[in-house]
């Protein structure tokens, strides 16, 4: 971070923004508001690109993902007929003949060119298709694990934040305190505990021993809490460390030690100057843990039986089910798109510093 | 505060929105009430359709089959009360029970019948597909099945969960299955492809109703998570326990175990037409190479279950008691080896002629012990000097290498029971011309007749003497090489009594259950 530049303009612009929002927030455009305007039109343009950018970005990433699915598939060994019918009707009912009635079918002996030609053409009109496999809509087949990656995903990210980063802030206020040096070794051993075998812990004392809550499965509201545990125990350990290292940094900072001799309350410092700070640094790591997260959990979701995103992806793989590998692929992609979006706009929302330098006067 | 505001803002729009996306998929799942039966198993169903949805819906009790069997593939009743064959064993009769109604109310027609027996019959999955039936026809009361030939496993085939009979209303305009709509003991509540399916008793069932009103079958793929769930109580039945947590679960309080044989074989699977491989010596020392009863103690924890036939003691009309039983026996194998030119090269690995004896065995992990069951084989063959590499893959890898002939060792689990009668299953298996799931470049003339004679209604001594023939031709040609038998265990929670286990695998009984008191 450029913390020797932005100090500076930043002791500047934090007052003059609080002024600006709360003659926004007043409803009219008062004597003040035109010096915020320009602020105001320079953050409007800047979340203007952005959503552009990243329009262009999200249609770019469909296309190529799913061509790029789609050759994958095509260069895998394996007869895809075969692989379809097993999906189908399972190892005893998998023969020749089967397969070749899944072929005639599904039209799998045209060219590749024109089987990819045909999902092009369904996608400009949104159509997803049907899974090879199941022979339902690919919509309705991937609402399930996309809400349930979701689901699990935000789950784990809030229990992360809320846990690392209360004990990152906590541990920053002592760098080498005894909190900070017990925060190290919980990091270390967060991380180095494989999530398979601490699901498996976590079952075991939480659902054999205690029999507080549900050990597998999908039903109800309680049966979320250990896959996202054991996701949030690792992650949590990280975030702690990103954040101890972020809030220290800044607590050593120049503007820091202007707004305390200033006279500012230790707590107003943390929460105005500190935490704001790093709020920018802390979300962009969000963001690429709650990617992560969607996309990387294939191990977490089999031991607990979760229908999520990796656990369809898994299958369409093994079965060569190619429009819900593209679909989910896809999904993925733009889930990743999106999630860069937000932590952009959350970015331009936080970070404290003027977008244009004329602002400043 | 601004600053203060705007973080909790921000903070507070970015969880609304990862967590507004999620939907509520968790608040509407299966009711935790004291009164609904949690089964548990490792199977994931695919699709509706009766080819494809892996037999779940027959299992459960939801739909029926003209004709039921029991746990030793005797046949009885299902929707159809009676069936009598005529015209030389080529016309087939069923009665249809008169007070069978589906789910949606409407009753049990012989057209509704004889549609989903049409369906079947075009499904290449359905063994009612090889059948030589000419045409369905409805009767009054009951469906006529004409065939080109006599027939006698018909009633059999029929007891295949393919042939359920479906409500017409379950089909959508296309044909698919869009809604399970059966005749018995419970209703379909919600379905969940590909894991989760919760039924009811159903009110329109004229038989005894079931004690358990509410069950929800849930699929976990794992099998340390199954067991965990057993042992947590989250699960009242849990099939697909593995051997080593079937172990540690037969201390854990409040379950027991229940435990079959099915008639099921784990098996090599030998290209007969294979230049080394056809050598019947080769494949006697292969055989004899095997430890089974080491492999079976060690790897499935159940030394009983180690082959000493192909057809395990639970197929018991097929299983001969006076078979010399296959043995572990190294030294005959090697001689075995030397009379065929097989000679040990300087590497250990057994050369004839400059050729090394290399081989692939190809198998899959949809059944666990498979893989490592193929490690020991490879172990037990490299004693003999013969160098197996194995392959593990997709199971459709097996039938394709069959197909196009690169196929040389496979090891899998074969259910010769798919229909009551394991004699529609060996008609395929052991056609002349090979079968995916069977034998490959073998063939043996008085094999084809002797299952020509049984299926054309062969019976008494005769069917006797023929089944014995059968068993004594596979064990002393082997063109499969038995490895292991298969035993079933479930765990069943102290919730229930009365649970017991279908060696068929075609019905889980539990509309027989009842809770404890």
């Amino acid at each position: 971070m450029a913390a020797g530049r932005a100090e500076l303009v930043l002791v500047t612009s934090v007052p003059l923004r609080a002024a600006a929002r709360q003659v926004g927030s007043a409803g009219g455009a008062g004597p003040a508001g035109d010096g915020a305007r320009p602020g105001r039109l320079a953050r409007r343009a800047a979340i203007r690109r952005v959503l552009a950018q990243r329009c262009v970005q999200a249609v770019s990433v469909t296309v190529l993902v799913s061509t790029a699915c789609f050759a994958v598939v095509q260069t895998l060994p394996g007869d895809v007929a075969m692989r379809i019918a097993a999906g189908r009707y399972g190892y005893d009912g998998v023969t020749a003949a089967t397969a070749d009635a899944v072929r005639a079918e599904l039209g799998l002996d045209a060219p590749a060119w024109q089987q990819l030609l045909r999902w092009w053409a369904d996608l400009l009109r949104l159509d997803l298709g049907t899974s090879l496999v199941t022979g339902r809509d690919v919509g309705a087949e991937l609402a399930l694990p996309v809400a349930s990656s979701l689901q699990l995903a935000a789950v784990a990210l809030l229990l992360a934040v809320v846990v690392g980063g209360a004990v990152g802030t906590a541990a920053a206020r002592r760098p080498g305190g005894l909190l900070d040096r017990l925060t190290t070794v919980w990091v270390a051993g967060a991380r180095a505990l494989p999530p398979f075998l601490l699901g498996l812990l976590l079952i075991v004392v939480f659902s054999v021993h205690l029999g507080w809550l549900p050990a597998v499965g999908h039903g109800s509201a309680s049966s979320v809490v250990l896959p996202a545990a054991t996701l949030a125990v690792g992650l949590s350990g990280l975030f702690a460390r990103v954040t101890r290292d972020t809030v220290a940094q800044i607590g050593g900072s120049a503007f820091v030690a202007f707004a305390e001799t200033k006279g500012l309350r230790r707590r107003a410092v943390l929460v105005r100057h500190v935490l704001r700070n790093a709020g920018l640094t802390l979300v962009a790591y969000l963001g690429v843990q709650a990617v992560l997260l969607v996309e990387g959990v294939v191990v977490v979701e089999s031991l607990f039986a979760w229908p999520g995103l990796g656990h369809a992806l898994v299958h369409a793989i093994f079965w060569r089910d190619v429009p819900v590998l593209q679909a989910a692929a896809v999904a993925l992609a733009l889930l990743v798109v999106l999630v860069n979006t937000v932590v952009d706009l959350a970015g331009l929302a936080l970070d404290p510093r003027p977008r244009r330098r004329e602002v400043v006067p | 505060m601004a600053g203060n505001r705007s973080v909790l803002t921000g903070s507070a729009v970015l969880s609304a929105l990862l967590v507004g996306c999620t939907g509520t998929s968790g608040a509407d799942g299966p009711a935790q009430d004291a009164d609904v039966l949690r089964v548990v198993g490792p199977f994931e169903m695919h699709g509706l359709d009766p080819a494809t949805s892996e037999g779940f819906f027959t299992r459960l009790g939801v739909a029926e089959t003209l004709v039921e069997a029991d746990g030793d593939g005797r046949l009885e009743p299902g929707l159809a009360t009676a069936w009598e064959e005529s015209d030389g064993g080529t016309a087939w009769t069923f009665t249809l029970r008169p007070d069978a109604v589906f789910h949606d109310g409407s009753e049990v027609t012989p057209e509704a019948v004889t549609a989903a027996l049409d369906a079947a019959r075009d499904e290449p999955a359905s063994p009612l597909a090889g059948a030589p039936v000419r045409a369905v026809t409805a009767e009054p009361g009951g469906v006529r099945i004409e065939l080109d030939r006599p027939y006698a496993p018909l009633p059999a085939v029929l007891a295949h969960t393919s042939t359920q009979v479906l409500a017409p209303a379950s089909f959508g305009a296309d044909g698919r299955v869009e809604e399970v709509i059966g005749s018995g003991p419970y209703r379909v509540e919600r379905v969940e492809l590909p894991s989760v399916i919760d039924v009811v008793a159903s009110d329109g069932w004229t038989g005894d109703r079931p004690d358990v009103e509410r069950i929800s079958y849930q699929a976990v793929g794992r099998a340390e998570s199954r067991a965990l769930m057993a042992e947590s109580g989250q699960a009242d039945v849990t099939f697909g326990i593995d051997p080593v947590s079937r172990q540690r679960v037969e201390g854990a309080d409040g379950v027991q175990i229940a435990s079959v044989t099915l008639p099921r074989s784990i098996l090599l699977k030998v290209d007969a037409g294979h230049e080394v491989l056809g050598d019947v010596r080769v494949r006697q020392a292969l055989s004899a190479g095997l430890d089974r009863e080491a492999m079976a103690a060690a790897l499935l924890r159940d030394p009983e279950m180690a082959a000493t036939q192909l057809f395990p003691p639970s197929l018991r009309e097929w299983h001969d008691e006076s078979l010399p039983a296959l043995e572990h026996d190294p030294r005959t194998a090697r001689e075995l080896l030397a009379e065929a030119g097989w000679t040990p090269g300087p590497d250990g690995v057994l050369t004839r002629d400059g050729e090394r004896f290399e081989v692939s065995l190809r198998t899959f992990p949809d059944r666990p012990e498979l893989p490592v069951l193929a490690t020991a084989v490879q172990d037990a063959l490299g004693e003999l000097g013969v160098a197996v590499e194995v392959q593990v893959g997709n199971s459709s890898d097996i039938p394709a290498g069959h197909q196009d002939g690169t196929l040389e060792l496979a090891l899998y689990a074969r259910n010769f029971a798919l229909v009551p009668d394991p004699l529609v299953t060996l008609l395929g298996d052991f056609r002349p011309e090979g079968a995916d799931w069977g034998a490959m470049g073998w063939s043996d003339r008085a094999l084809t007749s002797t299952l020509a004679d049984l299926a054309g209604g062969a019976d008494g001594a005769t069917a006797d003497a023929g089944r014995e023939a059968v068993a004594g031709i596979l064990q002393a040609q082997l063109p499969v090489i038995p490895v292991a038998w298969y035993r079933q265990s479930a765990v069943v929670s102290d919730r229930v009594e009365g649970f017991t286990l279908d060696p068929l695998e075609r019905s889980w009984r539990l509309d027989e259950l009842s809770w404890s008191s």
